[in-house]
């Protein structure tokens, strides 16, 4: 009887103090801009949308597509998709979630003023069949549909059309309800917006996957703290759970701190350099007619010439993965295979620039962002000795990304020679990597492929892995891209840049490859 | 006199004017918009039907012209990274500066007029040398290190104080106030006192330098000689005299701490104007960087304003001149 009194006790111990808030407090560099899901392509907003804000289909923490508000799907035929959806959804004010709300979302999401309209730009069409069930018509054959629709976010018609707010808003337009409002289905609801001061999250106590709940918290609260040391300093003083992200230098004071650590993964970045292989003659040799980024020999000495193992101990403090590849581990379409990188060999480097005519080298200007990627501006700087070392005679123009990118980018017509980049495939699918880097034909080709690499057998394997729907015929396509770009020295890859957060012990979060923090899997411990 | 504030007000147009075409000049020089607005998955043609849309594809006599007449109009336009009209926003943001600057405002003059005073009366003490010394401190280290020490001190060692943001405010009407709660005059104390340090150290060794002088002057020693208490001779002959510049400098502070209180306000996330302006610059926010400058150029107008007015009142030298002109 004392013995059951006892385990009484315990479990009403138990409730209370389960019951008791846990509030899970993190920063980062920035505030989100909006908590409309359509009207920012940026990467703090798009962090935080899945914790309010769900798709069709979500990534689970392998970044593996599973069922989120749809149950199921087939393929009536290779370009219809029809989807069942999950029935006893609300969203937050409580309205019921239905096959209105998929259309509405579509139409919402590819209108003209969203920035978010690219992951619905190979659907050509919905069609509600009945309240829980739509088809999908793509354009082609669509093997990366379901990682698109992981970022095609579902709002609901009858909140948007009563608050006046069925489109989103992009460049001159004005904030609209849904700017500091939100009412998704998500796993979290805004309950507080404070724009750059704070927005504070509850869970939704009607989630559908309440059941299945991976997250242990009572309560979120998310600021920006712009400055790294300031940051840091609120992690330290107790005012934060976790602080992101830490600096690679600041690493050892988090790790020393009695309390505290810091959890490193790679991130789905690569960061490389890119050159002009589009000129006939070098920006930086005016008057020679000559380009010597035009010779595979010339890439493949700037390759060889580069020490990314000094880059890795030293600039990056052990805090990034070399490789060999310009697609991160963790993408589908990655070939671990082809991972290993050609040899450091600057003797080798050398004869390679005489054989091809640049026996004493030639001068480049190497653009270089200072604010973009971890140390974007040192790893720069310890580069320019490495060229000089084999007679490039590098000039260092590093600047802020405002002005690197409109430097290198189409609008100054891909104003550079030599650059550095580092870039995400943010659906995980080689595709998102390929079509905007390694190409310049075709749909959305070429945005960030400023150093216009093009070659007609990537372009044409391209445009057959858009429509291949065999996984392992689609994923012997990819290697063979990346096998001919790695052959091309198309771009000259560094490495995968580590994630680094600093957390206060109790908290388990694991963080996305995407650098993003997903609030339906952090737990604290009481 | 009416002809010496309308020429005043004259020349601060012009000023205005100048600061315009240099605040959008520059703001159009920081790169592109059009890439941080829009992300990494836009397609060429949407970049440039961005560009289009935003008038960034025109010439710079025409986007400067097109910028100059909404200004006239009133219209600072809308913000390119929070799509809120720049008005709004900075009126949002005003009361933490406001509020920041003032405090910072307050402790400068509570604290520097005195020990100004008491330095340049106790000329040779050991405490007047210990807070000249820590003037020089003052005057010299950077701002953002000062700020960052006493986080690591206040902070993170002794966890007294929050390190950074506001605490927790209370809306009167459109103004909030973090000076009604606890929490949000704890977050206030170390910003204010690392904003202030500056200014302080500066008013402080002006007002010992002036004071000096008038002490040297022959109305003082004529007045000593009259046999006058010390007391009288400080305060009431030598004081008086020296507070002219004082007054300008002190007020000019005020125009630089609410103007550019920007280092400060980005080591404390102290969500007011200063680090509103820093993120435009970071994301090339055009309309919120030039119209930032523009207020900034209008608060110091008007405070140059004020400080010739308030000559009239201090100096019936000053008072003469004007009204025979």
């Amino acid at each position: 009887m004392r013995r059951l009194a006892g385990l009484v006790l315990l479990g009403a111990l138990l409730a209370v103090g389960s019951a008791a808030a846990q509030t899970f407090r993190y920063a980062s560099t920035g505030d989100l801009l909006t908590l409309d899901p359509h009207s920012a392509d940026e990467a703090l907003s798009n962090s935080f949308k899945n914790n309010v804000h769900e798709g069709l289909v979500r990534f689970n923490e392998k970044l593996e597509p599973e069922p989120a508000l749809a149950v199921s799907w087939k393929n009536v035929d290779p370009v219809t998709w029809r989807f069942q959806l999950r029935r006893e959804v609300t969203f937050h004010d409580g309205t019921p979630f239905t096959a209105d709300d998929v259309v509405f979302s579509y139409n919402r999401q590819r209108s003209k003023n969203s920035v978010m309209a690219s992951h619905v730009a190979t659907i050509k069409s919905v069609r509600k069949i009945d309240d829980y069930t739509i088809e999908y018509v793509t354009v082609g054959p669509d093997p990366i549909l379901l990682r698109n629709l992981t970022e095609h976010f579902i709002v609901s018609k009858k909140w948007c059309e009563q608050h006046a707010t069925t489109e989103p808003v992009a460049g001159l337009k004005e904030e609209t309800y849904a700017t500091r409002h939100e009412n998704g289905t998500g796993p979290f609801q805004v309950v507080e917006r404070l724009p750059d001061t704070r927005t504070v999250l509850v869970p939704y106590p009607k989630w559908w996957d309440l059941p299945n709940k991976k997250y242990a918290i009572t309560r979120a609260e998310f600021r920006p703290i712009a400055n790294a040391a300031t940051r840091l300093a609120a992690l330290i003083s107790g005012e934060l759970e976790l602080a992101y992200p830490v600096a690679p230098q600041d690493v050892a004071r988090v790790e020393g701190q009695k309390g505290f650590r810091v959890i490193k993964k790679p991130e789905l970045r690569v960061v490389y350099l890119g050159m002009d292989q589009w000129r006939d003659e070098s920006l930086d040799m005016p008057g020679s007619k000559k380009n010597p980024f035009k010779d595979v020999r010339v890439r493949r000495a700037l390759y060889q010439a580069i020490d990314v193992e000094a880059i890795r101990a030293k600039v990056m403090r052990g805090m990034a993965a070399p490789t060999g590849l310009t697609i991160p581990e963790g993408t589908e379409g990655y070939d671990a295979k082809l991972r290993e990188r050609y040899p450091y060999d600057p003797a080798a480097s050398r004869k390679l620039l005489a054989e091809a005519g640049y026996p004493d080298g030639f001068p480049v200007t190497f653009d270089c962002p200072n604010d973009r990627y971890i140390n974007d501006e040192a790893i720069c700087q310890s580069l320019v000795p490495m060229l000089a070392r084999v007679g490039v005679k590098a000039t260092l123009n590093s600047q802020t990304k405002s002005k690197h990118f409109d430097k290198i980018l189409r609008k100054s017509n891909n104003n550079t020679s030599l650059f550095l980049l580092g870039f995400s495939p943010e659906t995980a699918d080689a595709m998102a990597t390929f079509v905007p880097t390694m190409t310049m034909k075709g749909e959305g080709a070429g945005a960030w492929n400023a150093g216009r690499y093009s070659n007609p057998k990537v372009e044409e394997l391209v445009d057959q892995i858009r429509v291949e729907m065999n996984q392992e015929k689609r994923r012997a396509l990819m290697s063979e891209v990346l096998r001919i770009h790695k052959e091309d020295f198309g771009h000259l890859p560094l490495h995968e840049q580590l994630i680094i957060w600093g957390v206060r012990d109790g908290v388990e979060v694991t963080p996305d490859a995407r650098d993003r923090v997903q609030l339906r899997f952090v737990k604290m411990r009481q | 006199m009416i002809a010496g504030l309308l020429t005043r007000l004259l020349q601060g147009l012009g000023v205005m004017l100048v600061v315009g075409l240099l605040a959008f000049a520059v703001s159009t020089k920081l790169g592109d918009p059009v890439n941080n607005m829009l992300g990494q998955n836009a397609t060429i043609e949407e970049r440039e039907a961005m560009r289009r849309e935003l008038g960034l594809d025109q010439p710079f006599v025409v986007q400067y012209g097109r910028y100059l007449g909404r200004v006239l109009r009133g219209q600072l336009g809308v913000s390119y990274r929070l799509g809120v009209p720049v008005g709004e926003l900075l009126a949002e943001r005003l009361p933490a500066s406001v509020e920041l600057s003032g405090m910072a405002m307050l402790l400068t003059l509570v604290l520097g007029v005195p020990l100004g005073i008491y330095t340049a009366i106790r000329r040779g003490s050991l405490l007047s040398k210990v807070i000249l010394g820590a003037s020089l401190a003052g005057l010299s280290v950077p701002t953002f290190l000062t700020g960052l020490l006493l986080i690591f001190l206040f902070a993170v060692q002794l966890q007294w104080l929050p390190s950074s943001g506001r605490g927790e405010v209370v809306s009167i009407g459109p103004w909030t106030t973090g000076l009604l709660t606890g929490s949000g005059l704890r977050s206030l104390l170390l910003p204010s006192i690392t904003l202030a340090l500056f200014s302080l150290a500066l008013l402080l060794r002006l007002v010992r330098g002036e004071l000096l002088d008038v002490l040297h002057s022959d109305h003082v020693r004529f007045s000593r000689a009259r046999g006058l208490p010390e007391r009288a001779i400080h305060f009431r002959h030598g004081l008086r005299n020296a507070l002219l510049p004082v007054v300008t400098v002190a007020a000019l502070q005020l125009g630089n701490l609410l103007a550019f209180s920007v280092v400060t306000e980005t080591v404390f996330q102290w969500p007011g104007m200063g680090l509103l302006f820093l993120q435009a610059v970071q994301f090339v926010d055009v309309p919120v960087i030039s119209s930032y400058l523009l207020l900034a150029a209008v608060a110091f107008v008007l405070i140059n304003l004020v400080v010739d007015l308030s000559y009239l009142v201090l100096d019936p030298r000053v008072r003469s001149t004007v009204g025979r002109s």
